[in-house]
């Protein structure tokens, strides 16, 4: 067990190695001098030769890459062009809101992906079936901005039942915290929904034809206890893993989510830097979200190995 | 004269061609599969309108009109008008090229990348396949649309940056897909067969492993250009993707945001369009992957 857990974090270090020499390069796929870029409207050469020995941009590319990782090892994402803060506190500062936002909307999409897909799977070739393939099936196939805006015109413009934008902390007020959140989760949710449904079904296709559960309905069990207690317990272990997966696919719908509905988040915070072209500040967006999805994933797999006494050996 | 072995050899290492061959069988399967078909005219349907819509277009998709601004639809404008007076319904169809074209390359640039990676990764193995593998978790450990977005910012803003933007973080999954087909692939007989009777590793590669992992690739892009279509979208919605004048969907929606109030429909018919592109696409990939694997014919 402790060896398999030491060679998954071993396999974590070369992949994170990777993702840092992507993001490194990134900055360096830029036409141009990066410096003239950082130096803005000042094109005085003296502060851009001081721009360049700051970010020792004057050396060569690999020994810039060894001074840039240097300084993430040790916390240093380097500091907002624009904002004059160091990139680290503006992540940390941005990341519970998007965490907020992510977890509810997580919660969305493992209600109604999971009972979906169990629906759809004990029903198969009903009604509810094709209902709940064609719910996937739209899930996938919305751009999650358009059903954001959607839903603003609905129920904010036309019903104004909840607020179009803003963000308040559930420790603040909870009410209005989830007033503001439950659209831009649902969006976010939705498509994670149509995912986790596909997998549930699949699942639980499967386990429904196996020997087990055969033999748990030849001995009188209800269905209901067959389908809730001997089913599902073995066909949802690796759709919630699965759902840690999908994290990466929450944190890329935030970027839009988090635009149109206004929530100062993480992807508002990369969209802005874009925009104002603080690359620092994309950089450690990226990197900070790829470290999260890698951690998560290797979450998942021991969550999988715990949940799976056939794996541990 | 061949013996015997080497004409063994020879029959295992030679395709073979049958009246009702694997293809065929496909494209039957997927005919039978209403779904598909309706997937399959959506998108002819598109293309159609794409392709016509300099002849089918009522007006000129950049030309304002400040006496037609924000009109709701009628007979005039079926779909409305703009926020500068410009004709939705044209900006549509000539929006549909903008997503069609962006979907097509940035999955063939996808393609073109990943799919001779992962021949080599899962083809050499060793150094090279470790290699490669840790640079591609690297890359899908960075959330598809957040990696599309950095690397359309550090382009600059362009449809044809976004292509390649959209192009390369779609990449990854083919090079690990291409690489688990040919790793299944290499050890079957018919390879052997060919390594044994003397063939170079290049010709093994293209003549007799890549045409059998190309209804996995097929499936695996059909699917692709429909996230690729979303994802052009998003860019052109964040204003890296088609420049204005230019019409895109995406942009569309962008502006549409802020007449939601006064005039909805700027924001209802762009949605519509992506929604029912990307939906064919995901029909068409959904029948195509059950109509390639036997299990589920």
């Amino acid at each position: 067990m402790l060896t398999f857990f030491g060679k998954r974090l071993l396999q974590l270090l070369p992949t994170l190695l990777f993702v840092s020499l992507i993001i490194f390069l990134l900055q360096h796929l830029l036409p141009g001098d990066p410096a003239l870029v950082m130096a803005g409207e000042e094109k005085d050469p003296q502060v851009i030769a001081q721009i360049r020995a700051q970010y020792h941009l004057d050396q060569p590319i690999p020994i810039q890459y060894l001074y840039w990782l240097n300084g993430v090892v040790h916390g240093d994402l380097g500091e907002s062009l624009r904002i004059k803060q160091p990139v680290l506190d503006l992540v940390l500062e941005k990341l519970p809101v998007t965490a907020q936002l992510a977890t509810i909307a997580m919660l969305i999409a493992l209600v109604i992906g999971i009972g979906a897909g169990v629906v759809s799977a004990v029903k198969k070739g009903s009604a509810w079936d094709y209902g709940a393939n064609a719910f996937a099936l739209w899930g996938i196939s919305t751009p999650n901005f358009w059903l954001g805006i959607m839903l603003i015109f609905l129920f904010s413009v036309r019903l104004g039942w909840l607020p179009a934008s803003g963000y308040v902390s559930l420790f603040e007020d909870w009410r209005t915290s989830l007033a503001s959140t439950i659209m831009p989760a649902f969006v976010l949710g939705n498509a994670i929904a149509a995912i986790l449904m596909r997998h549930t079904r699949s699942a639980m296709l499967t386990v429904l034809d196996s020997d087990y559960v055969r033999t748990a309905r030849a001995k009188g069990l209800p269905e209901r206890t067959v389908i809730l207690k001997h089913a599902m317990r073995n066909a949802l272990t690796p759709v919630i893993t699965l759902g840690a997966l999908e994290f990466g696919t929450l944190l890329s719908g935030a970027v839009l989510t988090e635009q149109i509905f206004s929530i100062p988040g993480f992807g508002k915070l990369i969209v802005d830097a874009v925009f104002n072209r603080d690359y620092a500040v994309v950089q450690g967006v990226v990197l900070v979200t790829a470290t999260i999805y890698i951690v998560l994933n290797l979450l998942a797999d021991i969550a999988y190995v715990l949940v799976n006494p056939r794996l541990r050996t | 004269m061949v013996d015997t072995t080497e004409q063994e050899l020879l029959r295992l290492a030679l395709p073979i061609e049958s009246a009702d061959s694997p293809r065929a069988r496909a494209i039957r399967a997927l005919l039978l599969r209403k779904a598909a078909v309706f997937g399959l005219l959506l998108i002819m349907l598109f293309t159609g309108l794409a392709l016509l819509a300099p002849l089918i277009a009522p007006y000129d998709p950049t030309a304002q009109s400040w006496a037609n601004v924000r009109k709701a639809p009628s007979l005039a404008h079926w779909f409305g008008t703009d926020e500068v007076g410009r004709d939705v319904l044209s900006r549509l169809l000539y929006g549909a090229r903008a997503s069609l074209v962006a979907g097509g390359i940035s999955i063939a640039i996808a393609l073109s990348i990943g799919a001779p990676l992962g021949m080599i990764a899962g083809y050499l193995g060793g150094f090279v396949d470790a290699l490669l593998s840790r640079l591609t978790d690297a890359m899908l450990a960075i959330p598809f649309l957040i990696l599309a977005i950095a690397l359309a910012a550090f382009l600059g803003p362009s449809l044809g940056n976004a292509m390649i933007a959209i192009g390369v973080s779609t990449a990854p999954i083919f090079v690990r897909l291409t690489r688990a087909q040919v790793m299944t692939v290499k050890v079957e007989d018919y390879v052997e067969g060919a390594r044994a009777v003397g063939n170079p590793r290049w010709r093994i590669a293209v003549v007799y492993i890549l045409p059998n992992i190309v209804p996995a690739l097929l499936v695996q892009a059909t699917l692709s250009i429909a996230a690729a279509i979303i994802a052009e979208a998003s860019l052109s919605f964040l204003g890296l993707g088609q420049q204005p004048p230019a019409p895109s969907w995406g942009s569309m929606l962008n502006s549409a945001q802020r007449f939601l109030a006064s005039a909805p429909w700027l924001a209802i018919w762009p949605g519509i369009a992506i929604f029912l592109t990307v939906l064919s696409f995901n029909l068409v990939g959904d029948g195509l992957r059950d109509a390639l694997d036997p299990r589920r014919r």
